[in-house]
């Protein structure tokens, strides 16, 4: 028997029409489930006051702290290499088997799992450099982690740069980093904000990589050689060893909420961009 | 003056430059040291006996990851067989059916699933998945399938976005021939768009394996770990990325060594189906 042609259009519409609706349905009954149950659990005193007897009591103020200290400093020192490497394959050098051999290097870094960073960094930053399990080999194993997102839309974006800007400012004489610093750094601004933003959402979310280099202390880092924990870790730990659902469900609230209130910054960033530009 | 700002140029290029082969140079520390720790114990143990042996005892010297390499494939396979139409059909409603207001809306909200952190996929993998495994389908509920739904779903932004990049490059003018002939909305996307983006297509699946084979925080708490070849989908299985995290906190001597052994043979799986959906992408680019 064959299928009346214009029957089968309307089934198949119906059906990629659920389908969509079923796959955003699964974004907002995670972020209802952890709202639901995690809000009767957060107020001030949650986030203010720190774990006490592992995080069955108390709140998460010095996870936060860990958090915050690890995605800032990661961010800085991964922002200048990666916008700079995007410089570098944008404004620099003509394509060539060079550029092509650092592309293929950013691309397969991307594609590295974070697991085998946190392998990578237990080994080097941890245990061959010595640092132990602290704040730093944190900060160095998620920046060499984030790295390729920020090169990738730094390029993205120092490319969307309309070459007259360029031409303008060459024939008033401006050197090339002149140009770069002046007209290009200040135009391609929000499009790197947005890779900034993107990698700090993915910073904060992160524990493979985290936990075998940052360790998991429950005290406050108070220098760059000092163990801590992140939001992330601490919700792993909970959830994981049964330490109290509550927390857990309180934990997952503040760092879901964190992370998509980024993500929202970083698309709203980039529409304006686009617009800008089409 | 104008030597001045000349050596300025120079110095920048120079910094520049340098920046740009600092991922090259972390890319190679990255393989060089999971090498050097993982090598080692394949000289010793023999390669056959790592990679094709089934007992993973550590302490006693057996060091046997092919149940893992199997349970690893498992999960990735399950992930495809639930996120990959489910991916694929939101792309083809994104690309086709959808107005652009609401794609406006739909676009970003799949991306930000991208966001929600592994470790929350998978708590909640276990508070509401595996005990609707065990009810309903029996065995313990940490299992293949329940790893499989978890992954499937983490895998949807992946399949999506790419896929979805893939379709609407594909130029209207095949649409409107297409349309043109008499053929349905159906029939168009079926016999004419599908097919001019297969290969972009099958680069969304095989980078969407390639997350669900690093994935590691998601399956450590709803596949059960258990050392061993599940035989149903309701077993509990241990794949390659769980054994590395459960044990790389305690680990010491040679012990640790098997667990960068493991992290050698992730590698390259890893590498091997990045290198074949790049393929895939520049093949696209180029056709």
């Amino acid at each position: 028997m064959r299928i009346n042609p214009r029957f089968a259009d309307k089934l198949v519409k119906i059906a990629l029409n659920g389908q969509a609706f079923f796959t955003v349905w699964i974004l907002v009954a995670i972020v209802a489930v952890i709202c639901v149950k995690g809000l009767p659990y957060v107020n001030l005193e949650f986030i203010f006051s720190s774990p006490v007897d592992m995080g069955r009591h108390g709140g998460i103020f010095s996870t936060i702290i860990g958090t915050v200290l690890l995605v800032i400093l990661s961010i800085f020192v991964a922002t200048p290499l990666g916008v700079g490497t995007a410089i570098f394959l944008t404004e620099y050098t003509k394509e060539s088997v060079f550029t092509k051999i650092i592309r293929f290097g950013v691309e397969s870094l991307a594609g590295i799992p974070s697991i085998l960073y946190g392998l990578f960094g237990f080994i080097f930053f941890v245990i061959k450099l010595r640092m132990g399990w602290s704040l730093l080999a944190g900060v160095f194993t998620i920046t060499i982690m984030i790295l390729p997102t920020i090169i990738r839309t730094s390029e993205e974006a120092i490319k969307a740069v309309p070459r007259n800007l360029r031409i303008v400012s060459y024939s008033l004489s401006a050197t090339k980093w002149e140009t770069v610093t002046k007209v290009v750094l200040p135009s391609a601004a929000p499009g790197i904000l947005t890779g900034i933003m993107l990698s700090i959402g993915r910073a904060v979310g992160e524990t493979a990589a985290v936990i075998f280099t940052m360790g998991s202390s429950l005290r406050l880092p108070t220098s760059l050689m000092e163990s801590g924990r992140t939001m992330a870790v601490h919700f792993y730990i909970l959830a994981r060893e049964g330490i109290s659902m509550q927390k857990a469900y309180a934990t997952a609230l503040v760092l879901v909420l964190s992370i998509l209130f980024i993500n929202i910054i970083a698309y709203y960033i980039m529409n304006r961009v686009v617009s800008k530009y089409s | 003056m104008i030597k001045k700002a000349f050596t300025k140029e120079h110095f920048v290029r120079g910094v520049l430059t340098a920046f740009a082969l600092s991922s090259l140079l972390f890319l190679f520390l990255i393989f060089i040291f999971i090498l050097i720790e993982g090598v080692p114990l394949f000289h010793k143990i023999g390669l056959k006996n790592i990679i094709l042996g089934f007992k993973w005892a550590p302490t006693k010297g057996s060091f046997g990851i092919f149940p893992m390499i199997v349970s690893s494939f498992l999960v990735t396979f399950g992930a495809l067989v639930i996120g990959a139409p489910l991916g694929l059909s939101c792309a083809i409603y994104l690309s086709e059916y959808s107005g652009k207001r609401l794609k406006l809306f739909l676009k970003p909200a799949l991306e930000l699933l991208a966001g929600i952190p592994s470790v929350v996929y998978g708590f909640l993998g276990v508070i509401y998945i595996v005990p609707i495994v065990r009810n309903y389908f029996g065995g313990p509920g940490f299992s293949l399938l329940a790893t499989s739904i978890i992954l499937g779903v983490m895998i949807l932004p992946t399949v999506i976005s790419i896929s979805f990049d893939a379709l609407v490059s594909v130029p209207k003018t095949y649409r409107e021939g297409s349309f043109a002939m008499g053929a349905t909305k159906w029939q168009t996307i079926y016999k004419v768009i599908i097919p001019s983006a297969s290969s972009g297509i099958l680069a969304s699946f095989i980078l969407g394996m390639g997350r669900a084979i690093g994935e590691t925080m998601a399956v450590i708490m709803v596949a059960g770990n258990a050392l061993r070849i599940p035989t149903s989908i309701l077993d509990p299985l241990r794949t390659l990325t769980s054994n590395i995290a459960l044990e790389l906190a305690y680990a010491t001597g040679d012990h640790r060594l098997g667990l960068f052994s493991t992290g050698v043979v992730l590698l390259i799986i890893i590498m091997t189906l990045n290198y074949i959906a790049n393929f895939a992408i520049k093949r696209r680019v180029i056709k």
